[in-house]
């Protein structure tokens, strides 16, 4: 990391100081050059300069790197977009074939699939912070939070693979007959289920998503300030009515961006949902119904796309990702953001 | 609590009985959904180990993977593959984020570019990976009319940038302003101070956040799929395509064949292995520099 700096000098002019002021030193361990750099202290100027200049590179490269995606995935789907304009969003066909794409299908999946997946994860990540926070004895809740937290470290595709061999045959012979005799009136749950579809994509992706929103709505929720539960307290509130007044309403600011920190993992998650969603570009009423998301039909097509309008129609698609994970992380950092910087000593 | 009109000791007592109910029933909620959240996380670990460990044998460090219909074989090209692609992940993005945490940390606090820079970050952060390998095709691969291990590991170094840049900061940001002070007291220049002063405080909780971004694309598939491509055969080559054990256990996990989902099993097993033993290896040499460099 010193090296930039060191080059930039004359090494001669260097060690002369180097010996000139510091004699004792040198009698004892003569110093590298590196090293004899590093302890000169009037070379301020120009090595500040040249290390202010490279970490601000580096600053910059991040904001570089989105835009150099942005173009890059604009100008290679410059033939898709021409091609179909608005009209991309809004037709289901997908045809390689004829030359005929929509993105509808894909949409659809993906919507559906990060939705079922919030509303399963979040009541479950919400008591699970609370638990954490409130109810759990000191000693437990290391481990626990631990532990949680090491569903975020398994890697997607082995996710996918569990639920290949473990979670699907459950949700065929046991969940999905369930399901089809209570709540099969609604229609949601009809035609034959292989296992394989939505609902199975929606467990995994809840799963997968749990750690995210159960971490960051534990910070949220620690940011209250201990003089707010104590004040509910003091008023003779249960713990619960504490956990309501206090806590959540002080936090709910953050938890909404926790979720839709969580949302914005479901809606661009690949490989597990690949795995079990059965990858049909159809769209269905029924749960059970394979389905495609936008993630997963560019795991499946893109490297054995041919044709270039095949090709820009598939980035067309990776562009539309990009962008609305773009946005829907840009809120609920915000919303994050304004509760856990500043702001949380709001009255209730 | 809102307001409390006067009541009867009877409505009181209802009300205190209903309070205390609806208290206990959160309370059970809370527990119960702790225990089946932690259900999944035992029925995979469980599992893994179970099927894994049931899998593996020698030849799996030893072979490359054996042609189809035949017994045997293992994933030694994919492990090295993984290696030589996470290397230069951790070569370019480690670097770059580290820097930009410096930026943000010590010369970026309160000023615009620095909060636009880390809300990038952020939002970053949140990019699905298979954008970046799309990203990383576009770039690379279709520049150069073939799969590299190089896209692969540009890829991956992208996505490590932003975790480590946030780590970076956030660990500096813990380094006492006396500390500082105290290096800029003595006249010693700002780079310095920022070099062997923070960044040397920091640096347990800094090797820790990078190992953490290690962890995290040590496991990823979706931005290999076609940027690495994966490799039947050794190749050491950058230029050429080249085998990664998160790609080879997604071909075998939904390849139809039995011994290759056996494969997979164990590919899984090692996978997760590597990554636990890296992050406690990291966590237990980044303590121990704690208490070297805490006094």
């Amino acid at each position: 990391m010193n090296e930039p700096g060191s080059i930039q000098l004359p090494q001669t002019v260097l060690s002369e100081r180097t010996q000139a002021t510091e004699p004792v030193v040198e009698a004892i361990k003569p110093p590298s050059i590196v090293r004899s750099f590093l302890q000169s202290k009037s070379s301020g100027k120009v090595a500040d300069g040249t290390f202010w200049g490279l970490m601000i590179v580096c600053a910059l490269s991040i904001f570089l790197i989105v835009l150099l995606i942005l173009s890059v995935l604009v100008v290679n789907s410059k033939l898709s977009i021409h091609a179909f304009g608005w009209k991309f969003f809004t037709s289901s066909s997908w045809d390689p074939n004829s030359g005929d794409f929509g993105a509808l299908p894909f949409i659809w999946g993906t919507v559906v699939s990060s939705l079922l997946a919030v509303c399963m994860a979040v009541p479950l990540a919400l008591c699970v912070s609370i638990f954490l926070l409130e109810i759990c004895p000191l000693w437990l809740r290391g481990p626990i939070a631990f532990l949680t937290e090491l569903l975020a470290a398994i890697p997607s595709v082995i996710y996918g693979l569990w639920a290949i061999f473990i979670l699907v045959p459950i949700m065929r012979d046991n969940v999905g007959p369930v399901l089809q005799k209570y709540l099969g009136w609604t229609g949601l749950f009809g035609g034959s289920n292989f296992g394989v579809g939505m609902l199975t994509a929606s467990v995994i992706l809840a799963i997968m998503i749990f750690p995210v929103i159960s971490s960051i709505s534990r910070d949220v929720m620690k940011a209250v300030p201990i003089h707010q539960r104590e004040a509910a307290l003091a008023l003779g509130a249960t713990r619960w009515e504490m956990i309501r007044m206090s806590v959540l309403r002080n936090a709910r600011i953050g938890i909404v961006g926790s979720v839709i920190l969580g949302l914005g993992r479901a809606l661009g998650e690949t490989m597990a949902v690949t795995m079990v969603i059965g990858n049909h570009p159809d769209i269905s009423k029924s749960l059970f119904a394979p389905a495609t998301t936008l993630a997963s039909v560019i795991a499946n097509e893109f490297s054995e796309a041919t044709g270039d309008l095949y090709l820009s129609a598939l980035i067309e698609i990776g562009l539309a990702l990009f962008l609305v994970t773009i946005v829907v992380n840009g809120i609920a950092r915000l919303l994050v953001w304004a509760v856990t910087r500043g702001n949380t000593a709001r009255a209730v | 609590m809102g307001s409390l009109p006067v009541r009867s000791a009877n409505s009181e007592r209802m009300s205190s009985l209903r309070r205390s109910a609806a208290n206990h029933l959160v309370t059970t909620l809370a527990i119960l959904s702790t225990v089946v959240v932690l259900v999944p996380l035992v029925a995979i670990l469980g599992y893994l180990l179970y099927k894994g460990a049931s899998s593996l044998n020698l030849a799996f460090f030893t072979h490359v993977p054996a042609p189809v219909g035949q017994q045997g074989g293992g994933m030694a090209n994919a492990i090295v593959g993984s290696g030589v692609i996470l290397g230069l992940a951790s070569l370019l993005g480690i670097p770059v984020g580290i820097g930009a945490g410096v930026y943000l940390a010590e010369y970026g606090q309160g000023r615009l570019l620095g909060k636009v820079i880390r809300f990038t970050a952020d939002v970053l952060n949140g990019v699905p990976s298979i954008v970046m390998g799309m990203a990383a095709y576009a770039l690379i691969v279709a520049k150069q009319q073939h799969f590299s291990a190089f896209a692969g590991g540009v890829a991956l170094a992208i996505m490590m940038v932003p975790t480590i840049t946030r780590t970076t900061e956030e660990m500096l940001a813990t380094v006492p302003h006396a500390v500082r002070e105290a290096a800029l007291g003595l006249g010693i220049p700002k780079w310095r101070t920022v070099i062997s002063v923070s960044l040397r405080t920091a640096s347990p909780g800094i090797i820790t956040g990078c190992m953490l971004a290690f962890a995290r694309v040590a496991g990823e598939t979706a931005p290999l799929l076609f940027t690495a491509f994966g490799n039947q055969f050794w190749s050491f080559n950058l230029n050429q395509p080249i085998a990664a054990l998160p790609l080879q256990i997604f071909v075998y996990a939904v390849s139809p064949y039995d011994e290759w989902h056996r494969l997979a099993w164990a590919g899984a097993l090692v996978l997760i292995a590597m990554i636990m033993i890296s992050v406690t290896l990291v966590r237990i040499f980044a303590n121990r520099g704690a208490l070297k460099g805490g006094h």
